[in-house]
């Protein structure tokens, strides 16, 4: 037992250089090198600032901007530094609550009457979720207008730019970035 | 379900099949002492360690001081996750300056991390240190990965050698399946998940000023966001090939950051069921009959897929309470639709499904959307799968070895049905092979079943059930289920880092990996030391679609048996009481 | 040969089963079967907490309380009655048994000079030590088992056979062994004693049908270790829904916590209580099965084994073929014709006693209506079958006619200047060649012809061979013929391949490399020098005409000395084994009507909504858990014929026999239940008892 103790010392040591030390350095190395945008987190600069990331969501509230999946992350939402789900079961009446406050801010902002896409009233796993379904922004596509007299059609052209079909076809969903929709849209009216 | 999720299924399953073979016979290859493909890079390496640790690569071992090296191994790799943890204050690579983990959840998460159940008490970015990620969690990540494929083999050789007292070399089967298997997948697949947008730096997290500021829980305002990041990648791809689960951030594989495109997803998917299914493969090439290994493998997918399907039309059917409060959860061009409450829009519903199915079949507990959120009957097909042992794909080398216990008690009775001695793969199958297999089946569900009783009848299991009703039963259930049988997969909701849960759970863990385990070595160890008996006309084929049936019945009538009336306290009553909430 | 069997159910043998199943509820028994035993403690419980209920009030009926309880109490006593009645069936063979073995005084030689006993000593049969010497004399009975020294006796073994003809034992030879407590009819006997009293083949044959060395099988051990953890899981499953119930009641706020009766009912329902009642009384009416076919085991072991035979190792003679061969074909050579030759061969058999010369005068007759000349005329000299010469024949009127091989007639001939033409060769070795015996016929220097003397494959043994293909048995055929005599014979009778020349040594090397590869090995023998062959087997069936060596090398005896007996065996074995797992199988598959009984009645007042899975809508929680608990023990009593008779095996591939069991003991486990409690629920409303 002592013989196989000091073996397995000597191998755990082993494999944590190997495995633990050299191979994340290894990978970082060619990360850094091949793909550093998105090594680093896929960083959207605007200038000296950095606006966000690509590939995480934040809060929106207000009527000109698309708004993005409800976040249970907490303290707030889209809180990047933490990221957690709602894991309210199907019966939570936590779930209903959610579900019936967006749909009256939903309305409050005024969006139109009608079956809300589920996405705009359900928390996403993450909590980060960038994106919306192209049917979500649809439904938003009004409000939004309105609130920033533009023509719906220039709003339906942005988020056209914002959308990300099915990957190589088939793969996922399609889906429109919220927060790159609303930086094209502020970059839009800035102009 | 929709056709684009059909579709992604089929390319899925097509591809993942595509591999078995060739990756299956690149490992038979691996662990009969031949690597042609990497001889010329990692044999001096190998060599070098062997060396360094004091190995002698000829000493084979009896089945006795295969099972001590493994303990030892598990012991040795236990200690120092729990140190990394408890030290990481003190230690470099914390730009997040975290302060050490509490005793109990760094108990529970070494316990966790050395049984490959990588069940996670914490969240990732919140807790562990890079250092910690890197030295404790990935380290075993590989390691526990690379134990579980020895015990396989081990188990095999029992099966092919015959009046042998001796099963491998543990330390031989373990630095091999990391150098030849596991590290140079992981080698190719880490990068391709940077290219998707998988973090991989050494750089604190970012600070992101909000485009609209938001308010917190106490009214104040919240102008930034702080982007956590880290050498996640480098983890992520070991953590799916190991079937470990474990994710870098708090919820896993549905951060956008650890599982950013449906590419990377795909990928993800397939680096889970890769190994598992093709050890299936590798198993027929070992026992000389490639038939045994499909027939095996036959048998998982015939599980596999319907509960898949079932699932998936679960979810896609949505949540009645939504739709009542004018949700549209009707899948179109232009949403997924369904129960989308803990799913991520770029996955949709059948990539979730596919991917709930997929972590619990394979004891690989990573989550790319909330199970604790599925509708009551599509979160039963994942408790389910753990609490049929993780014999389905299941994790590396466990779930082929769990699956075989249930190949032998198949054996056992068709034996009897048909008149003979039962044997398999030409090995009579006695008293002692049927005592080892029942323990081994046996304490596992026992753990889940009075794990979950004492949980829910003490005051510190219940405190921290977050759902309601049959629901926090479902979750308890769940944590009990994934734990006893090294899945790592949870119903989130329920509050499990309190001592309370660290402990239960960390010792339900340790029944889980090394209640099979040790029994499997034994019948290893008794498998080979027997005679091996030739096949004749009178001895019942394994390979067949009559066997795979009967295959599949033992280990769902076992499964059901056992946890049919739990289930129906949990998830059924549930799906019951929403089906009449309307 | 009339066979010790009783009727299934007997009008004696139920009574005392039934007093029996009483008795067996003492706790020692109880503790040697865990399945059973968990019952016992469960039925226990449930009286105690009747007697409870009658006192406090526990928000349960004391009634549907003391219904559980009751049948928990039947379903012990039937268990009991399974294995009574199984028991029952062996002693009742037991028994006339017994009765052959009354207090015997033997007569025991003191002398000491072999052949010269002059005085001997009646001493009780109890006294008898090895190595005694005891003389039997007609009308009495022998006292042990032995070997005979000296004599020629018809000894009567109807007591251990069944068979009423007397049988010849005399010293020497491989027909010496006599068995205690058979009787001399004629003549008399020296015997030496070989086993102690008790332990001769009698008394082993009781204590086995008794029951009372019973041991359990390796198979046996297996599956009960397989039951006690099925019953565990039960155990679990139901002693965790109590905390589980406790919290749904509080999570849904209304009902109440499940009961323990009714956990302890649907504990005894999920156990394997189907299996665990019925495995010792199969395990016992395989032996008994065994004896009934007049075959003694050694061990309940050496049954098992038998199943799982593969290699069946039969002598040629007596087992494939009748005992001798016989003639069927004249062959003459060129210038001789074919009535000369066979009057030349009947002369030269006149004297052969014989099968073979008999067979060869009949043939002469039915072909050529020969008959027995006057043989005092003729004045014959008959020349008798020598070693040396390996020829027998007859001199008359001046003419040497011999018959024999045809390498002996040929040296004959030829020292009288004659030869061996060259068709008469041809002959000889087409004669080999399909498996038949030539004998060769020669007048003085000329050779007449050959006579073909052939095998005779018994009828119906190509069947039996093929049958035993099915199950998977390789048949072996043992013969002292040469390789080419050999292999025409098994082409003719189907055997699958033969050990020609064979000699003790050459058997005992065939069986170990079969055994080497991997196979189990049956074989059948009956001489001294079968005897390390027979220790060497797997299952080893002596037969009782053989010698106490070869029954001692043996671990199965067969009464009615009949080769093909060891089909019948490999039969039972298999029989023995598909009982158990096909009766499991259906334990288990009963298990989800159960269920679909048991739970939503459980939590009918906690989840209402539950009641979806009573699938069978029973009348009422009560009524349903009562149905499930009788269910579960009717269909012990009703399975009792199928674990004493056996399930049927018939010779088909493994894989079919496995479809056709799962088929009718699976999927039939699965519907069965559903029907019985359906039928049970509607009875118990009926009278009005739930």
């Amino acid at each position: 037992m002592i013989q196989q103790l000091r073996t397995a010392t000597l191998v755990l040591i082993a494999l944590t250089i190997l495995t633990g030390g050299i191979y994340p350095l290894l990978v970082t190395a060619i990360a850094q090198l091949a793909f550093p945008h998105q090594a680093n987190g896929g960083l959207i600069r605007q200038g000296e600032r950095v606006a966000g990331s690509e590939l995480i969501g934040q809060p929106f509230s207000g009527p000109h901007y698309f708004w993005g999946r409800l976040s249970a992350t907490v303290p707030f939402p889209y809180n990047a530094a933490a990221s957690s789900g709602s894991n309210f079961g199907p019966l939570h009446p936590g779930l209903k609550e959610a579900a019936e406050a967006r749909i009256a801010a939903l309305r409050a902002a005024g969006s139109p009457a009608g079956a809300i896409p589920v996405d705009l009233v359900t928390a996403s796993a993450s909590g980060l979720d960038p994106h919306i379904s192209p049917a979500a922004a649809e439904f938003q596509v009004q409000r939004v207008a309105v609130s920033r007299r533009m023509s719906e059609d220039a709003v339906r052209e942005l988020i056209g730019q914002s959308t990300e079909g099915r990957q190589l076809g088939v793969l996922g969903e399609p889906r429109v970035n919220v927060l790159q929709l609303n930086l094209a849209l502020d970059r839009l009216q800035a102009k | 379900m929709t056709a684009a999720g059909l579709l992604q299924v089929g390319i899925y399953l097509g591809v993942l099949l595509a591999c078995v073979k060739p990756l299956g016979s690149y490992m038979a290859k691996v662990y009969s002492g031949s690597a042609p493909l990497l001889e010329g890079v990692v044999g001096p390496l190998e060599r070098l360690l062997y060396r360094l640790c004091g190995v002698d690569k000829s000493a084979e071992m009896t089945w006795r001081q295969y099972a001590l090296a493994v303990l030892a191994f598990s012991l040795a790799s236990f200690i120092a996750v729990y140190a990394w943890q408890r030290t990481q204050g003190w230690l470099p690579l914390n730009p997040q300056a975290l302060p050490a983990v509490s005793p109990d959840s760094a108990f529970n998460t070494a316990v966790s991390f050395t049984t490959n159940t990588n069940w996670q008490g914490y969240g990732g970015e919140t807790t562990m240190s890079y250092l910690t990620q890197m030295l404790a969690l990935t380290v075993q990540n590989f390691v526990s990965a690379a134990a579980g494929m020895a015990v396989l083999m081990a188990l095999i050789r029992g099966f092919t050698r015959h009046t042998s007292h001796t099963i491998g070399n543990f330390w031989v089967d373990l630095l091999r399946g990391t150098l030849y298997i596991f590290l140079p997948l992981s080698l190719v697949l880490a990068p391709l998940l940077v290219s998707q947008g998988v973090v991989q730096t050494f750089a604190a997290s970012h600070e992101v000023r909000l485009l609209q500021p938001t308010v917190d829980a106490e009214g104040k305002k919240v102008t930034t966001q702080a982007i956590a990041v880290g050498p996640a990648a480098s983890q992520i791809a070991i953590k799916q090939l190991g079937t470990n689960g474990g994710g870098f951030f708090n919820v896993n594989s549905s951060h956008p950051l650890e599982n950013p495109t449906p590419l990377s997803n795909f990928l993800e998917l397939l680096a889970i069921l890769l190994i598992p299914a093709a050890l299936c493969h590798t198993f027929g090439e070992l026992v000389g009959d490639r038939r045994q290994g499909w027939a095996l493998l036959a048998a998982m997918l015939v599980i596999f897929a319907p509960l898949l399907a079932s699932t998936t039309i679960c979810e896609q059917s949505g949540n009645p309470l939504l739709a009542q409060l004018g949700a549209d959860q009707a899948a179109s061009d232009s949403q997924p639709g369904g129960n989308m409450e803990g799913k991520e829009n770029r996955f949709g519903i059948a990539n979730s499904t596919l991917w709930a199915v997929a972590t619990t079949a394979a004891s690989n507990g990573s989550v790319n959307s909330m199970h604790d959120s599925y509708t009551p009957l599509g979160g039963l097909v994942p408790m389910w799968l753990m609490q049929l042992g993780e014999v389905v794909f299941g994790g590396v080398g466990s779930g082929l070895y769990g699956m075989l216990l249930f190949a032998i008690v198949a054996v056992f009775l068709s034996g009897l049905m048909v008149g003979r001695t039962p044997e398999y793969l030409g090995k009579k199958l006695g008293a002692f092979e049927m005592k080892m297999a029942s323990l081994a089946i046996l304490f596992p569900c026992a753990m889940v079943l009075v794990g979950t009783a004492v949980a829910i009848s003490s005051d510190s299991g219940r405190e921290t059930i977050f759902n309601t009703g049959p629901h926090g039963f479902s979750e308890v259930l769940y944590a009990f289920s994934s734990a006893g049988n090294n899945n790592g997969s949870a119903f989130a909701g329920l509050g499990a880092n309190t001592p309370f849960y660290n402990g239960l759970l960390g010792l339900s863990m340790l029944v889980g990996r090394f209640w099979v385990m040790l029994p499997v070595l034994a019948i290893a160890g008794s498998l080979a030391s027997k005679k091996s008996v030739p096949v004749g006309p009178g001895t019942l084929p394994t390979h067949t679609p009559l066997f795979v049936v009967l295959l599949v019945a033992v280990v769902i009538v076992v499964g059901a048996l056992s946890f049919f009336p739990a289930l129906a306290l949990g998830p059924i009553v549930e799906h019951l009481l929403m089906a009449a909430a309307l | 040969m009339t066979r010790t069997t009783t009727r299934l159910f007997d009008r004696k043998i139920l009574l005392d089963a039934i007093a029996a199943s009483f008795w067996k509820l003492d706790p020692r028994v109880q503790l040697r079967n865990p399945v059973m035993f968990a019952v016992y403690l469960g039925s226990i419980l449930t009286t105690i907490l009747w007697l409870h209920s009658l006192t406090a009030t526990t928000g349960e009926s004391s009634s549907f309380v003391l219904g559980v309880a009751i049948w928990l109490w039947f379903t012990v006593l039937f268990a009991n009655f399974a294995e009574a009645i199984a028991e029952g069936h062996g002693k009742a063979q037991a028994a006339s048994l017994k009765k052959s073995r009354t207090t015997v005084v033997a007569r025991k030689l003191t002398g000491s000079a072999p052949g010269k006993h002059v005085q001997s000593e009646d001493v009780p049969a109890t006294d008898l030590k090895i190595g005694d010497v005891v003389i039997v004399k007609a009308g009495e009975t022998i006292p042990a088992d032995g070997e005979v020294v000296e004599g020629v006796a018809s000894v009567d073994e109807s007591a251990i056979t069944g068979e009423s003809a007397p049988v010849v034992r005399e010293s020497g030879g491989d027909r010496s062994s006599v068995t205690g407590g058979t009787r001399v009819i004629s003549d008399w006997l020296v015997i030496q004693v070989r086993t102690l009293p008790g332990q001769s083949f009698l008394d082993r044959m009781i204590a086995m049908v008794e029951g009372a060395k019973r041991q359990k099988t390796p198979n046996e051990i297996a599956l009960a270790i397989l039951l006690a953890a099925l019953t565990l899981i039960f155990l679990l499953v139901a002693a965790t829904l109590l905390p589980y119930s406790i919290y749904s009641v509080q999570a849904s706020g209304q009902g109440m916590a499940i009961s323990l009766t009714v956990l302890v009912a649907l504990f005894v329902c999920l156990a394997p209580t189907t299996i665990g009642a019925l495995l010792s009384a199969i395990g016992i009416a395989g032996m008994n099965r065994l004896s009934q076919a007049n075959v003694i085991a050694m061990s309940g072991r050496a049954v098992e084994a038998a199943g799982d035979v593969d290699v069946l190792l039969l002598d040629k003679t007596g087992t494939i073929t009748l005992g001798n061969r016989q003639a069927t074909r004249f062959i003459p050579a060129s210038g001789t014709t074919e009535r000369e030759l066979a009057e030349a061969a009947h002369l030269a058999s006149m004297a052969d006693e014989t099968a073979e010369g008999r067979s060869i005068a009949v043939l002469a007759k039915r072909q050529f209506g020969l008959r027995g000349r006057e043989l005092e005329r003729i004045q014959p000299h008959f020349v008798p079958f020598s070693a040396r010469t390996r020829m027998s024949g007859v001199t008359l009127e001046g003419h040497e006619i011999r018959k024999g091989a045809a390498e002996a007639v040929e040296t004959h001939v030829r020292s009288l200047g004659g030869f061996l033409p060259e068709d008469v060769r041809a002959a000889v070795q087409e004669i080999a060649r399909s498996g038949g015996t030539p004998l060769v016929v020669s007048r003085d220097d000329l050779v007449l012809g050959v006579i073909e003397l052939k095998d005779i494959v018994k009828g119906g043994i190509k069947e039996r061979f093929a049958e035993l293909r099915q199950m998977g048995i390789k048949t072996v055929m043992i013969t002292g013929d040469n390789p080419l005599t050999a292999a025409a014979i098994a082409a003719e009778a189907g055997v699958d391949d033969f050990l020609a020349e064979a000699t003790p040594e050459a058997k005992l090397s065939l069986i170990r490399d079969y055994q080497r590869g991997g196979r189990l090995v049956a074989m059948t023998g009956d001489g001294t020098n079968d005897a390390p062959a027979l220790a060497q087997a797997d299952v080893a069936v002596a037969m009782n005409s053989g010698t106490q060596a070869a029954k001692e090398a043996g671990n199965m005896v067969d009464l009615d000395s009949n080769p093909t007996k060891l089909i019948e065996i490999v039969n039972i074995g298999k029989q023995l084994l598909m009982t158990r797992g096909s009766l499991t199988t259906f334990s288990i598959a009963n298990d989800v009507a159960k269920y679909f009984a048991i739970l939503p009645a459980a939590f009918a007042t906690t989840y209402p909504a539950l009641k979806a899975f009573d699938l069978m809508r029973l009348s009422s929680p009560s009524s349903a858990i009562l149905s499930a608990v009788i269910f579960n023990a009717l269909v012990i009593i009703a399975l009792v014929p199928l674990a004493l008779k056996g399930v049927a095996y018939r010779p088909v591939g493994a894989a079919q026999l496995l479809r056709n069991n799962l088929l009718v003991y699976g999927v039939g486990g699965l519907g069965v239940p559903f029907i019985g409690i359906k039928v049970i629920d509607l009875l118990l409303s009926a009278v009005g008892l739930a």
